[in-house]
């Protein structure tokens, strides 16, 4: 019999690669799915949200200017890491969610980010096109990351749910920032530790813990945010946040109304899709 | 009072030795104490109404600055162009201090600031090293003021400041001044390059006892450029000044002050060192030029109740 004392402990946002506390210094303590402790999380403040907001800013040029070839390798390391903590995700996974199949969960989670992976490369030649025009020109639509997105991550599934709403977002070249789900944070944080131990450039990912209606409304209004995906808005506020994103003309994302999906389904490319602008380009064909 | 002390100051400038006499028996600074304070008054927090002013008054503080080798008539009209009207959604954001740029592009800037209120400043004297003879530095001072600018930025010679040859510094800035005429004196320490805080306070002297009108940390191309410590002695100085002369000399810091928390831990820095007066363009400025964009981000923050960003503002 073991009398070690447990040690517990209390985790900081990510944000442009370092680990930060809050702005705020503000903590919340993250219970198990029966109430049990967990451990404390940082709950972030609108600055931090903005701050975020800045660290992706800055580290869109660098990745939207990544080769699709690059950022698929770039991503699938992070599977290989992901994998590397499986045992750990499928503690946390089980411990929060509460369910028997965490395994499986952790399976599915990881195989979507490879899925994703292999999407950087391929994704310019499915939604893009060449054109057929009547003239002696060239067209072609090519498909471009619209920029910053926030995303507010499925409240319910904390890992599955939340890679199937970031890897979309960064293996089109977007950078994001993510507000995890509220009462389940500890994978989004495990997540983070990750990618902080993987090749993704600082800032490419950054994950905000704490409540997402005090954050959401901050996302939805900033000026510098692109793009807004609602998947884990609570319910009462989504109208006013689409409001909000509208202000600023943000390109949003309405998933998740009326509750939140089969995370287990093939996702297809909507997703993608929902983060992509295109630009049409003509070109003269010469002689 | 007043006669003693000027009759004190003048003694001191008479020869090279009493200048030396002078500079050496300042007070030291103590290091610790002053990064402590600077430190400790940077943590003062300054929300809504206050943020509201103290964003304006920085504004009106800029000398919006470039001297890149790459620059253009075009990019100083640009400039010129922000510098009247800093965000055009928002007409009664107030036009800033000055735009500063080389001498050659001197009349460009008049030109397209005429009539606007906003000062041309031009450096001077060999800038940024100062490696020249008097000369050449008194033609390049020339050559700006006949050109129309109404401020001068000059580089002192830091080779003959460091070698102890203080009577040389002091001359050569008399020398300067002279040909200024009109304009506005602002004399560039290079603080990055002075190593110590006693050898700030000692340039700080040095150049208000020779007619400076500014005295400014840094030319931005050495670092460190402007710290808090450092502007700290040197409001002091203006501050020692103004209490033995009457006279009010200003401080312009430059270099590496690019966010509105910055530019508001000087703006307490100048109220708590040396004191609500210089709480205005005429006596106090900042160098910089990205600076004033996120201070336009911040104002839109303050008024339009959400995060503005860089797409609102222009590019330089």
């Amino acid at each position: 019999m073991s009398d070690r004392v447990s040690v517990a402990k209390t985790y900081k946002l990510y944000i442009g690669g370092a680990f930060p506390r809050s702005e705020s210094g503000r903590v919340y303590a993250v219970t198990d799915s029966r109430g049990g402790f967990l451990a404390n999380a940082a709950q972030a403040s609108r600055k931090d949200a903005r701050d975020a907001v800045a660290a992706a800013r800055k580290a869109f040029p660098g990745w939207s200017g990544a080769t699709a070839y690059n950022r698929g390798q770039v991503l699938y390391r992070v599977a290989e890491l992901l994998e590397g903590r499986r045992e750990q995700f499928v503690r946390e996974v089980a411990a929060s969610e509460g369910v028997k199949h965490a395994e499986s969960v952790v399976n599915a989670a990881i195989d979507r980010w490879v899925w994703y992976a292999g999407w950087t490369d391929k994704v310019a030649t499915v939604l893009g096109a060449s054109n057929p025009v009547a003239g002696p020109y060239f067209s072609f639509s090519v498909p471009e990351p619209t920029g910053v997105v926030a995303a507010l991550a499925p409240q319910s599934s904390s890992l599955l749910g939340l890679v199937s709403v970031v890897a979309p977002v960064i293996a089109t070249g977007n950078t994001c920032v993510v507000v995890s789900s509220q009462n389940r944070p500890l994978p989004a944080i495990t997540l983070s530790e990750v990618l902080a131990t993987s090749d993704v450039p600082g800032g490419v990912v950054n994950v905000l813990t704490g409540r997402t209606g005090e954050l959401a409304p901050w996302l939805a209004s900033h000026a510098d945010v692109n793009a807004l995906d609602l998947t884990g808005a609570p319910e009462s506020i989504r109208a006013e946040l689409e409001r909000a994103a509208a202000g600023t003309v943000k390109r949003v994302s309405r998933a998740g109304r009326g509750g939140e999906p089969d995370w287990t389904r093939e996702p297809g490319v909507d997703r993608l899709r929902a983060v992509l602008e295109t630009k049409t380009v003509w070109h003269p064909m010469g002689v | 009072m007043a006669t003693p002390a000027a009759t004190e100051l003048s003694e001191v400038t008479r020869d090279d030795a009493s200048l030396r006499r002078f500079l050496h028996g300042l007070p030291g600074v103590d290091q610790v104490g002053v990064e402590q304070r600077a430190a400790g008054l940077g943590t003062r927090s300054i929300k809504k109404a206050a943020k509201l002013f103290a964003i304006d008054t920085a504004i009106s503080m800029v000398d919006l600055t470039t001297l890149e080798g790459a620059d253009t008539p075009g990019k100083v009209r640009t400039l010129a162009a922000k510098a009247r009207r800093p965000d055009p959604d928002y007409p009664d954001v107030p036009h800033v201090g000055a735009v500063c740029v080389y001498p050659d592009l001197v009349e460009v800037a008049v030109t397209a600031l005429a009539g606007s209120g906003v000062g041309v400043a031009s450096v001077a004297t060999a800038f940024p090293s100062g490696r020249s003879n008097l000369g050449v530095k008194l033609a390049d001072t020339e050559m700006a003021v006949h050109a129309g600018a109404s401020e001068i930025d000059m580089v002192i010679d830091r080779g003959a400041f460091l070698s102890g040859r203080y009577g040389r510094v002091f001359d050569e800035i008399v020398a300067v001044k002279a040909a200024c005429g009109d304009a506005h004196l602002k004399v560039i320490l290079e603080t990055g390059e002075l190593s110590t805080y006693d050898n700030v306070r000692r340039a700080s002297w040095l150049a208000l006892l020779a007619g400076g009108d500014f005295i400014k940390t840094s030319t931005g191309k050495v670092t460190p450029a402007a710290t808090l410590p450092v502007t700290h002695v040197m409001l002091q100085a203006v501050r020692d000044w103004w209490e033995r002369t009457g006279q009010l000399r200003g401080v312009k810091p430059a270099g590496g002050i690019r966010t509105t928390k910055d530019a508001i831990r000087y703006l307490v820095a100048v109220h708590e060192v040396a004191g609500p007066e210089w709480l205005s363009p005429e006596l106090f400025r900042f160098g910089a030029s990205s600076l004033l964009n996120d201070l336009l981000m911040q104002r839109r923050a303050q008024i339009e109740g959400h995060y503005s960003g860089p797409d609102y503002v222009t590019v330089d």
